[in-house]
């Protein structure tokens, strides 16, 4: 039997060594290839250059793209956000019948091909007469980032002592003054972390900006009319270089936040009987 | 209701007939009740008896379904918690996280628009009161829990309200702190000599604390008095039972006056017994009830003008005090007696015959 | 005290009976469920109803039809498609939770205290892009690309290997390594709430190590695995761009053909139709899946 579990707590750790490597090796191969003086990504390389990320610089069409993919960023991150807290806040602080089914409903676009969100948007959309534009990207995006936002902040939300407001109110503060002084500073943490998983998700989403983004473009759609010259190839990769550094920065933030924010409700829960 | 606070003294709060009801579940049921100025007062019961919705009613917290609650004779319907003069410190103290102890102390001073001196000043007053004076730097979660508990009670002090509500402040302390914290507690309200309500589920808490002990069981108030009076003269088994071990004993009514009733019980003879608070005749049948320590072993050829033998049959040893169960005969259930161990108590062997002496004025008539 | 006044509440009828805090919990949540419903549940009924209609160039006829689903289910292109997808969607879930499950069980019985670390590492990949990724597996599976470069390289095969790329095999391994996540994530978390002192309990009771893991902790954390395989199975199946990138002819999946039918070829009550088989076909085969699952530790147990 200790021979077994020896066996196993050996073998665990190489394979998740092993299962971390084939998670991070194609990633990694778009920034070694984004310096490579060849065009053709292919070993052996051929020497270290930086023109490709020069490339960028300058480039109208990839600018604008990347204007529209953070006005639609930050859009859906804050309505999604928004939308977020009242979801989260609803569930954690209040028990009523039809909680799970509604929950339920938000979560939903989490267990659904992206391709229906898109299509049916879509025919919405033309249905109403209405143009395809970033508003209906927006819409969508705000969809798909409801399930992980509400989950972030739900997460955040749950530590948080409801007598926070009650002592705050018997201390003679108003629902506003509570709000501003006790609520929102102590859920911050977990609200700028919502804010910013939504808003990569939405900067990396390809499908539904592709049927609704219409002729305005967002950052995905852009290098996907790049991937059809196989000489901008390189171009691409530099790009997609620096947006995964940046979902990265991002990312690292948002996950200190929310430990920051675990750490304090966590202590202050702690006493409870 | 029996009062025994000073007749100069003025109520601060009257319940009358407050209801309140979750859906279709009745928390509260009619509850009236005084609490003069100055009184440290008690709601004790077990967890679900309505005691912390009572109080989170009086805080402001809900709104009651029925009746009313009127703090220093303003009556409270309708006024929401930022609008009262009661402050409370909660259950798990709240203690708000992203700020230090003395923002947390300060917090309520603000809306008050006092000038800056005179906040400090009171939010010093109130850390030195709490012996807190130097931690006032420290953030909510680098404080110990007896600590929390302090913040807390400066925090509603500082409001200098007419009541303030404590729910359960002491559960979440470990016994020895626990312990230490009522001594400070108490000796806290005979300074500032504001009212207090006390919410707890501990017995012990409330009759070493309070100048008067309501219990409550299924939403409503079993009995109401000074803390002795309700330890030595419950009005039924279910408040006896729950302020600590007491034997109980059937009787039979022989006589019944206005104030009292004359018993007959099986081994103690004929005794007279006040007339349990709220006593409706429910037949002739009646529970007696006396308190193992008011039982005392009797010694060698020691006699008393009351006794009652027995043979002891199991024998719990605590520290301090033993406690015999000793079997009666003619007694349906065996009589529990705590002794002290000073006189070797716990030395009496299992199965040996013994004495017991009793006060008649110890057995207390009872409500079932 | 006397309570004699009290009287039992009015009866009220059901939805009144809602208390304060009830309504103030479903006054809060409304505004998102209600985003939902307007924005996913409506929309996506909209595609129900074109499912039954027809169009001719740009006019639509509203009459109630089933041929768009008889195209569908019987026209050997789209059956072909469909199979397909389902079975690469089928393939991929199964693989990806197969391999999830001893990662999941690594960071949660041996993560220690650098649980949320290797956490985050495992999410990190996810966050790159989903187009990057794909490309990343084009640059790696193509004719001169990493891999057959690398395996001539070490000589293992003498010249380029031409399935690699353009494939279904291609597809699967790309949404394998895309959806991994999400499938660690939910066995996580199941293991995590598994109360460990019911292994032990297992082991006192006399169950080794194996058995104790078959009678207890799979069982046991079957919500997460049935989680993970309904979280990759039923998106995956809707997946255009890996085929498209990564797929060639041989790889191309249902999506492709619902794309086409929203673009050039313009026929939306047939893209409707067959996003709707497409959905109630996946969502048989993952309740089909579901029920094996149970039965099947039903049977271990």
């Amino acid at each position: 039997m200790t021979l077994l579990r020896k066996a196993g707590a050996s073998w665990l750790p190489i394979y998740a060594g092993l299962y971390l490597l084939f998670l991070y090796l194609p990633v990694l191969l778009l920034p070694v290839f984004s310096v490579n003086a060849s065009a053709i990504p292919v070993f052996p390389l051929k020497g270290l250059t930086f023109d490709w990320y020069r490339s960028l610089a300058g480039n109208d069409a990839l600018i604008n793209a990347l204007w529209n993919s953070l006005l639609v960023g930050v859009a859906s991150a804050l309505l999604a956000t928004v939308l977020g807290i009242c979801a989260a806040r609803a569930i954690t602080r209040y028990r009523f019948r039809g909680r799970r089914p509604m929950t339920a409903v938000i979560m939903a676009p989490l267990f659904l091909p992206e391709i229906i969100i898109a299509i049916s948007l879509l025919m919405v959309a033309m249905q109403l007469g209405l143009g395809l534009s970033l508003i209906l990207v927006i819409f969508g995006h705000v969809l798909i980032c409801l399930p992980y936002s509400a989950t972030v902040l739900i997460s955040g939300f749950e530590g948080f002592d409801p007598s926070f407001e009650e002592a705050s109110a018997d201390l003679g503060e108003t629902a506003f003054g509570t709000l501003t002084r006790v609520t929102l500073p102590i859920l911050m943490p977990a609200i700028i972390s919502s804010l910013l998983v939504s808003f990569t998700i939405s900067l990396d989403e390809f499908i539904i900006a592709f049927f609704l983004s219409g002729s305005e473009p967002t950052l995905p759609i852009y290098i996907w009319g790049q991937l059809r010259f196989p000489a901008k190839l390189p171009g691409v990769l530099a790009l997609g270089t620096l947006m995964l550094l940046a979902s990265l920065l991002l990312l690292t933030f948002a996950e200190m936040l929310r430990r920051r924010a675990a750490k304090r409700t966590q202590l202050d829960g702690g006493f409870h009987a | 209701m029996l009062d025994t606070v000073s007749a100069a003294s003025k109520p601060m709060i009257e319940i009358s007939g407050l209801r309140k009801s979750f859906g279709n579940f009745e928390a509260l049921k009619s509850i009236s009740l005084n609490v003069q100025e100055g009184e440290f007062f008690s709601l004790l019961g077990p967890s679900g008896c309505g005691k912390t919705t009572l109080l989170r009613l009086l805080a402001g917290f809900g709104e009651q379904t029925a009746g009313t609650i009127a703090i220093d004779g303003q009556d409270m319907t309708g006024r929401p918690a930022n609008r009262r003069p009661t402050n409370m410190v909660f259950q798990s103290y709240a203690i708000f996280p992203h700020m230090n102890v003395e923002e947390n102390v300060g917090y309520g001073l603000k809306r008050l628009k006092l000038d800056r001196q005179e906040e400090q000043r009171r939010v010093r007053e109130a850390l030195d009161r709490v012996e807190l004076g130097a931690l006032g730097k420290r953030r909510a979660n680098e404080l110990s829990g007896g600590q929390r508990q302090r913040v807390a009670l400066a925090r509603a002090l500082v409001m200098r309200p007419k009541v303030l509500l404590l729910d359960e402040p002491l559960s979440a302390l470990d016994k020895k702190l626990r312990e230490q914290m009522q001594v400070e507690l108490r000796h806290l309200q005979k300074a500032v000599g504001i009212t207090f309500i006390l919410v707890t589920h501990d017995q012990y808490e409330a009759l070493a604390l309070s100048d008067r002990v309501a219990i409550m069981f299924d939403g409503q108030v079993a009995q109401v008095g000074t803390p002795k009076d309700i330890y030595q003269n419950p009005v039924s088994r279910k408040v006896a039972d729950f302020l600590g071990g007491m034997n109980f004993v059937d009787a039979e009514i022989a006589e019944e006056n206005g104030v009292s009733l004359t018993l007959d019980a099986a081994g103690f003879g004929r005794v007279r017994a006040p007339k349990p608070q709220g006593y409706q005749s429910m037949g002739r049948q009646i529970t007696l009830g006396i308190r193992p320590e008011r039982l005392r072993v009797l010694w060698d050829d020691d006699q008393a003008e009351h006794q009652i033998g027995g043979q002891v049959i199991d024998r719990h040893y605590f520290g301090e005090v033993t406690q015999l169960i000793v079997e009666i005969p003619g007694f349906k259930a065996p009589l529990a007696v705590t002794e002290t161990n000073d006189f070797g108590a716990d030395d009496i062997p299992v199965g040996s015959a013994i004495r017991l002496a009793y006060d008649p004025d110890a057995l207390v008539a009872m409500n079932d | 005290m006397p309570f004699a006044g009290t009287r039992p509440p009015a009866r009220r009828p059901r939805w009144k009976r809602l208390d304060p805090e009830e309504v103030r919990g479903i006054r809060l949540l409304s505004p998102t469920f209600l985003y939902t419903l307007a924005f996913l549940v409506g929309p996506v009924l909209l595609v129900v109803a074109y499912s039954f209609w027809t169009q001719t160039y740009l006019t639509f006829d509203h009459t109630f039809t089933l041929e768009n689903y008889r195209v569908a289910l019987t026209e050997p292109i789209y059956r072909d498609l469909l199979m397909r997808s389902l079975y690469i969607s089928f393939i991929v879930s199964l693989v990806t939770v197969i391999f999830a499950y001893p990662i999941a069980y690594y960071i949660s019985f041996h993560g220690g205290s650098r649980k949320s670390l290797l956490l985050f590492l495992i999410t990190i990949p996810f966050w790159t892009g989903y187009l990057l990724r794909v490309m990343a597996w084009k640059v790696i599976l193509g004719y001169k690309g990493v891999l057959n470069t690398g395996l001539i390289g070490l000589g293992i095969v003498d010249k380029p290997l031409e399935s690699l790329l353009f494939s279904s095999t291609a597809v699967i391994i790309t949404l394998i390594h895309a959806w991994a996540v999400f499938a660690i994530l939910p066995i996580y978390v199941s293991l995590e709430k598994l109360d460990r002192s019911l292994l032990e309990a297992a082991t006192d009771l006399g169950d080794g190590p194996v058995r104790r893991f078959l009678r207890v902790t799979l069982p046991l954390s079957m919500p997460g695995i049935i989680g993970a395989l309904l979280i990759v199975m039923i998106p995956t199946v809707g997946d255009f761009v890996t085929p498209k990138l990564v797929g060639g002819t041989e790889g191309q999946m249902i999506a492709n053909a619902i794309q086409i039918q929203f673009g050039k070829a313009s026929n939306w009550p047939l893209g409707s139709a067959l996003t709707i088989t497409t959905m109630m076909i996946v969502t048989l085969m993952a309740g089909a899946s579901v029920l094996v699952l149970r039965s099947l530790v039903r049977w271990m147990r």
